[in-house]
């Protein structure tokens, strides 16, 4: 089965989930027989033995940094005129990657790549899978976000031969906004690849945290980009209702973002600055010890199409407390879950959490034992199918 | 009687944080010692500052006291500038205490730390005058008589205080809501003072035109010289006293050698001198020649900065108000520490241009900020320095 996966970005140079899943889930499938092309729109030398990874030559690393933001985007490309010429730009990039070669299926993750995807099925006439790990009224956090997204959203979606979505959550928004038949909507939730994840190192980098914790302060931690989508503003209202409970609680915010600037501000209005602390972007080992002095982890996301922050703090031996508006709810079960906009919930359940270590430890080991199913297997024989039945299906239209 | 003008030029210099992060905090509490070339060192700035104003100033400054005996003028200069200069340039301070010797500069009081500890700890507040009081009474063996709060912040509970605690003068801006009809070329005395308490009000008008317009190209007084200046005081009607009050690094520093202001500084006391009526005289020495010609009633706080002329510079959003209420709650367990270190950092930390750097007043005045400041933006700052409170938190609780 030859593959050609269209996406925008992989570990090492990755802003967020969406590398992270691309990555693992080809490593998978391509363990089920599945023979990955996997074109990126920058230069870098991939080494991966269970793909081929290519650059359709859009542009340099450096200035791929918005891939969820689509106006960040635009501006940080540097390129004339709107995000249309962006994705002819990629689109035309494609057709040099492509040819001469062929193809069983064509497979493609997020609205950056749809462009190219619908221009590689045209040239080469073989079924299109599109992958949605968020829509563009998830990065809005409900709004209606940037029409000219939405655009190549719903074209992509209705030419595409089979969607497929991260969530029941996600599905559902792709049927009510774009009026996607829902029978075209396969339902593939991501999963953790264990072997991916480095032990926690026990030399941890937070000694002001530990040293914290040595006087019997707890620390709760938020790991994300600080948009938002991400929910950090009622997370902060709930953090103030804390404080003013458990003064000995420490809120460690790891990520960087649109926001930051209000988050900062809105935490020193609140008059809880004391108990917070901003890290900034942040990776590799900095990254886990965030987990790892944690005691418990929040994901307050006001829409999360999948979410796997929660099952990496849950390797990382912190349990969570995470929003129902997100996938992860939906597989998840060893948790707290909360609407993100129940601030005094949300407050109440970190408060617990925090002081009762019977119900911590139970939720973690509980989670524990649930995150060493929840693997990528299911979801690449589910898509190994769908490539098979389409490939001898062939085009739908 | 004579007209004369009151210089007096303000010296400071503060410990700025450095990049601290996270990961530093519990690990090392070196707050204010960055890497030479980092945008917040502050061994780099205290060269260049030496450099371009203050060794550079001040030999002009001694050639005037030594060529007109009547030139005379006031300076005050913070704690941490003073422990600055012993540090990385000597030579600065030697060239101050050279100035003193003529006899005819007066060193005028302050906090050490340049804080802003009047309005949030009265107690602490006094510390940090006395501990001035004796740095500058070991330096350049003067007692000061005359004092200035941080930013120039006044208010008739400040007068009220510097009374009780015998000062002949007390100095302030001469902001025209609070003065009415009235010109600060005046001498004054505050409100609910019974003793000989005099006033000064800045005229902030003529003293921006040197500190902050004098190399305007825009500005329809540019080019100004020393003569046109000493003309618009000649002109400015009654008077006894032009107070001409502003930072000493005016001169070098705000103001660059090429605009000019060394050559404005050499030939001012000459022009002013051409006139037999005209002298110079230092703060207290004017208020002592003088009565006060009414009482001036500042209930609330007024301070040389910005257009609002209030203290908002340093209070006027959340995080500014978050830091100081973080870095004052500490107060009980850092002086119960009995640790000089961590009660010497803690002061450190009070220094008003910490908080000034946190500034999000971006309009009028945003440009004076962002020069000043040595982070990219506000926000920045403010999470270097709770970087900072959290080490100096747990030090605190830990006693080191």
């Amino acid at each position: 089965m030859k593959v050609l996966m269209l996406g925008w970005e992989l570990p090492p140079h990755n802003s967020g989930g969406l590398g992270v899943a691309c990555f693992q889930l080809c490593k998978k499938l391509s363990k089920n027989g599945a023979e990955i092309t996997f074109v990126l729109p920058y230069e870098h030398e991939h080494e991966h033995d269970f793909m081929n990874v290519v650059s359709a030559k859009v542009a340099d690393v450096s200035s791929i940094t918005g891939v969820y933001d689509s106006k960040l985007y635009k501006e940080s490309y540097g390129l004339q005129g709107d995000v249309y010429d962006v994705h002819h730009a990629y689109a035309a990039a494609i057709a040099s990657v492509i040819a001469d070669q062929d193809f069983d299926v064509i497979h493609a993750h997020d609205w950056l790549t749809f462009r190219a995807a619908l221009r590689a099925r045209e040239l080469l006439l073989k079924p299109l899978v599109l992958h949605v790990h968020s829509i563009e009224s998830d990065r809005a956090a409900g709004g209606h976000g940037n029409p000219l997204v939405r655009e190549i959203e719903q074209l992509g979606l209705l030419l595409a031969d089979r969607v497929v979505a991260v969530s029941e959550l996600t599905k559902q928004k792709i049927v009510d906004e774009y009026g996607v038949p829902p029978h075209k909507i396969l339902v593939a939730h991501n999963g953790i690849d264990l072997d991916e994840m480095p032990q926690l190192d026990p030399d941890n980098s937070y000694k002001i945290l530990e040293k914290y914790k040595s006087l019997d302060y707890k620390i709760v931690v938020n790991v994300g980009r600080l948009t938002i989508q991400k929910g950090l503003t009622n997370f902060l209202l709930a953090a103030k209702v804390v404080v003013k409970k458990r003064p000995k609680t420490i809120f460690l915010i790891v990520g960087s973002g649109d926001q930051y600037r209000e988050l900062v501000s809105l935490g020193a209005s609140l008059g809880i600055s004391r108990n917070l602390v901003f890290t900034g972007f942040l990776r590799g080992k900095q990254w886990r010890d965030a987990f790892g002095v944690a005691d418990l982890f929040v994901m307050p996301s006001v829409s999360e199409p999948f979410g796997l922050t929660p099952l990496e703090a849950v390797v990382y031996d912190t349990p969570s407390i995470i929003s129902k508006q997100s996938g992860v709810a939906e597989i998840l079960k060893n948790c707290l879950k909360t609407d993100f906009w129940d601030t005094a919930k949300m407050a109440d359940q970190i408060i617990n959490v925090l002081d009762h270590d019977s119900l911590r430890e139970l939720l973690l080991k509980n989670a524990k034992d649930e995150v060493q199913h929840l693997n990528w297997d299911k979801t690449a024989s589910m898509l190994m199918d769908a490539y098979k039945s389409h490939a001898e299906q062939g085009l739908l239209t | 009687m004579k007209r004369s003008i009151v210089l007096y030029m303000h010296v400071h210099q503060p410990f700025r944080v450095r990049q601290y992060s996270i990961f530093d905090a519990g690990v090392n509490s070196n707050y204010f010692y960055a890497d030479y070339h980092d945008r917040t060192s502050n061994e780099r700035i205290m060269h260049k500052v030496a450099e371009k104003s203050y060794l550079a100033t001040n030999s002009r400054l001694l050639d005037l006291l030594n060529k007109h005996p009547e030139f005379k003028f006031s300076l005050s200069i913070s704690g941490t500038a003073i422990e600055q200069m012993q540090a990385w340039s000597p030579e600065s301070l030697a060239s101050f205490v050279e100035l003193t010797k003529t006899g005819r500069v007066e060193i005028v009081g302050e906090t050490y730390h340049h804080s802003l500890a009047f309005f949030y700890d009265r107690c602490e507040f006094e510390t940090q005058v006395d501990k001035h009081k004796e740095l500058i009474k070991s330096i350049f063996g003067q007692i000061p008589t005359a004092f200035r709060n941080t930013e120039l912040a006044y208010n008739n509970d400040l007068a009220y205080w510097a009374d009780k605690a015998g000062y002949k003068t007390i100095l302030a801006e001469g902001w025209d809501p609070v003065l009415g009809w009235r010109s600060p070329n005046f001498v004054y005395k505050p409100s609910y003072v019974e003793s000989d308490l005099k006033l000064l009000l800045k005229n902030y008008r003529l003293s921006d035109d040197i500190a902050f317009r004098f190399g305007d190209r825009k500005w329809e007084g540019w080019p100004l010289t020393a003569d046109k200046f000493t003309h618009w005081l000649d002109e400015s009607g009654d008077a006894t006293n032009f107070n001409l009050f502003m930072d000493y690094e005016t001169f070098g520093e705000h103001q660059w050698h090429e605009s000019g202001i060394f050559d404005f500084l050499s030939h001012l006391p000459e022009q002013w001198l051409k006139n037999p009526n005209n002298d110079f005289k230092t703060v207290t020495e004017v208020a002592e020649t003088h009565d006060a010609v009414d009482q001036v009633d500042m209930p609330d706080i007024v301070t040389w900065a910005d257009t609002e002329r209030d203290l908002s510079a340093w209070t006027g959003n959340s995080m500014q108000n978050d830091a100081l209420n973080a870095i004052y709650s500490l107060k009980n367990s850092i002086l119960s520490s009995s640790n000089d270190d961590l009660i010497e950092d803690w002061r450190k930390l009070q220094t008003s241009d910490h908080f000034y750097y946190m500034c999000t007043k971006w309009f009028n005045d945003g440009d004076i900020h962002a020069y000043f400041s040595p982070y990219e933006n506000p926000y920045d700052a403010f999470i270097a320095f709770m970087n900072v409170w959290q080490d100096l938190n747990l030090r605190s609780q830990n006693n080191g």
